[in-house]
């Protein structure tokens, strides 16, 4: 409600660059399908028959490890690329066929695209020159994209004049000025350090709801995904495993290399019996009910493994000796050897407060639904990689 | 203690001492074969440049000065030859039509092979560079029958600007290579198309804007080759600036025109060289 009473006070702001902006685009945001998109190099299948709808002024990221299939998507729907089969809507109209520079996307790409012999407006204003777009207004626009990602002030600089975060908001506000249907960010915080990439990520959220354009964001960083995606795809092999909220990917992965990819997993030899799955002693729901009784691999949560309350007893399957203890702020990460096995638990730093490496510990797993896989050696106990 | 140990022990940084002083010396000797190298290639460069002033400079008289063979570039004609002065202007025109057709061929070729046909790229490398290794006898023999043809029609030396073409191919081809060289032509391309750029715009506003410096460098091969091109141009009988002056030396005993002519050549030359070198870093300065 905070949320829709704020987006209403906004038309009051009427001299707003970003209110001008946000009201040319709600007008066009459109719906972006893609229908059984496929794309081959050679023997190498980059995309299967891939399905995805982009709902009008709706930012989905698509994660997944290299070579995937997720830049090959972003390249096809930008025109960059031939789709072998398949078809593209935008806006209810197919442009599987349609030249790049007809189809009207603004796009961010990974490397530093700024045009080396223009300065910052130029650049910004070069979408509209192309559209003959009047001088007097050309500026006028270039001006308040860049008061949108916050750089006007360098708008007679040129691009080797910039730091690498300053570039990429500039190629955001050159991408925007345009106007485009569709925005395509293609890994655009990946050149950047830690916190120019937190900041920015925020920027590109922040502008995209401002402006409430649809938005495809290819990433690599679950945690960039994550935090910006109205619905997050992860990808593999060419092909979707899941698409849904981050939240949903992250507590409800639909596969289990989903979970394995989103997210550090453990992966703990268990037992399917009627239903639920025995881990080390635990009774857990399944994920997938319908999951046939034998043994398996179950896919655990490090914050789904908590300390056992009645304190540490001498031997049990979840009893270990904490080898290591990272400390990541608020939380921390406790390496927990079980003998026969590690397992990571993720506890609150005050409760990790008085385990250091030797001590010994009793954990226990709390009864979220977990996923299970088929493979029946968790030679690997933990797996995916920091969300 | 400790300080006073280490105070000690200062013999041992002796041997630290020794390779300073040993690269003191052998910078000295490094400056001094520096110095000796470029008198001597300053000196093998400078002495003809100066004996051509000289002689340029020699009045009717020996021992006096004139500037009478300066005054006679933009008058002297000899005898069955035309006046000095349409050669230069042929010459300069052959100059500036040979650097004009070679950028319109070579730089949208090689942004689009490098864009859209990299494995091309080694082909067209080889073809460019071919003319390097072709003596200038064997392209005439090769081209001669067309040239031939070409001269039914009385067309002008202006003709020639084909063969100079392909003569400066392989330094224009190089220069423009490292000029592409330096820039993400697939990157930026891709930013522009998605802007709404044609593929003509992409060339002409985005990336050759780009290879600026590369541009220029071919430019100043090329007419630095046509300026000081002879052989073809004698052998297909036709007079350009270097023929001219070579039938000057041979048929008249007036060698001061001959001399201020080179020399102002030579000139005309390094005034473009300077100049192009200036445009280019202007443009960085202005940049930065």
């Amino acid at each position: 409600m905070a949320v829709a009473a704020a987006v209403d006070e906004v038309p009051l702001v009427t001299s707003s660059p970003v209110t001008r902006v946000r009201d040319r685009a709600a007008r066009d945001a459109v719906e972006v399908r893609l229908e059984g998109l496929s794309r081959h190099y050679g023997s190498v299948v980059a995309l299967d028959r891939l399905d995805l709808t982009l709902e009008p002024g709706q930012l989905i990221a698509l994660l997944g490890p290299s070579g995937c299939g997720k830049t090959t998507t972003l390249r096809l729907l930008a025109g960059l690329e031939d789709a072998d089969a398949g078809r593209v809507i935008v806006g209810g109209r197919d442009i599987t066929r349609m030249p790049a520079n007809k189809r009207d996307m603004g796009m961010v790409f990974q490397a530093y695209s700024l045009f080396p012999h223009m300065t910052v407006r130029q650049n910004v204003a070069f979408g509209l020159r192309l559209r003959r777009v009047g001088a007097a207004e050309r500026d006028q626009r270039a001006i308040e994209m860049l008061e949108l990602v916050g750089l006007a002030e360098h708008a007679t600089r040129y691009p080797h004049q910039l730091s690498g975060g300053q570039q990429q908001r500039v190629a955001l506000a050159r991408a925007l000025a345009i106007e485009p249907q569709v925005l395509l960010l293609d890994e655009p915080l990946s050149a950047l350090d830690a916190k120019v990439r937190a900041q920015l990520r925020d920027e590109i959220r922040r502008i995209q709801l401002e402006v409430g354009i649809t938005t495809l964001f290819v990433t690599h960083d679950q945690e960039e995904a994550l935090a910006i995606a109205d619905r997050v795809g992860v990808m593999r092999d060419g092909h979707l495993e899941q698409l849904a909220p981050p939240t949903e990917v992250y507590s409800r992965p639909a596969t289990s290399f989903v979970a394995e990819f989103v997210g550090l997993t453990n992966r703990l030899a268990g037992e399917v019996r009627d239903g639920s799955v025995i881990v080390r002693g635990c009774t857990l729901p399944l994920v997938e009910r319908d999951t046939p009784d034998g043994q398996v691999v179950a896919l655990v949560r490090p914050e789904a493994v908590t300390m056992a309350s009645d304190g540490a007893p001498e031997s049990g399957p979840l009893v270990g000796t904490v080898i290591a203890v990272t400390f990541l702020g608020a939380t921390s990460r406790v390496t927990v050897d079980l003998g026969d096995a590690r397992i990571l638990a993720q506890f609150s730093t005050a409760d990790a407060a008085a385990l250091t490496a030797g001590s010994r510990v009793a954990l226990t797993i709390r009864p979220d639904p977990v996923l299970v896989s088929a493979s029946s050696d968790p030679a690997v106990s933990v797996a995916g990689e920091e969300a | 203690m400790a300080a006073i140990t280490s105070v000690g022990e200062t013999p041992i940084a002796a041997p630290a001492g020794r390779p300073r002083g040993m690269q003191a010396g052998r910078r000295r000797r490094l400056n001094t074969f520096r110095y000796v190298v470029f008198t001597l290639f300053g000196a093998f460069f400078l002495i003809p440049l100066l004996a051509m002033l000289r002689f340029s400079l020699e009045g009717a008289k020996l021992g006096t000065w004139s500037l009478s063979a300066w005054r006679q570039i933009a008058s002297y004609q000899g005898s069955g030859i035309p006046p000095l002065l349409s050669s230069i202007e042929i010459t300069l025109e052959l100059a500036v039509i040979t650097c004009a057709v070679m950028l319109v061929l070579l730089v949208p070729t090689m942004i689009w092979v490098q864009l859209r046909v990299r494995w091309l790229t080694r082909t067209i490398e080889v073809l460019c560079l071919l003319p390097l290794t072709i003596p200038a006898i064997v392209l005439v023999v090769g081209l001669g029958e067309i040239y031939n043809r070409i001269q039914r029609f009385s067309l002008s030396a202006l003709m020639l600007f084909w063969i100079y073409v392909i003569l400066a191919l392989p330094y224009a081809y190089r220069a423009l290579a490292a000029g592409l060289g330096g820039i993400d032509v697939k990157t930026l391309s891709e930013a522009a198309r998605s802007l709404g750029a044609s593929w003509f715009t992409v060339i002409v506003r985005v990336i050759a804007p780009n290879m600026r410096q590369g541009i220029l460098n071919a430019v100043l091969l090329t007419f630095s080759l046509v300026l000081g091109e002879f052989t073809i141009a004698y052998l297909l009988l036709y007079t350009n600036l270097q023929v001219e002056l070579y039938s000057i030396s041979r048929n008249t005993p007036n060698a001061g025109v001959l001399f201020s002519t080179s020399f102002a050549a030579l000139l005309f030359a390094f005034a473009l060289l300077m100049i192009l070198s200036y445009a280019g870093r202007g443009r960085r300065r202005s940049r930065g």
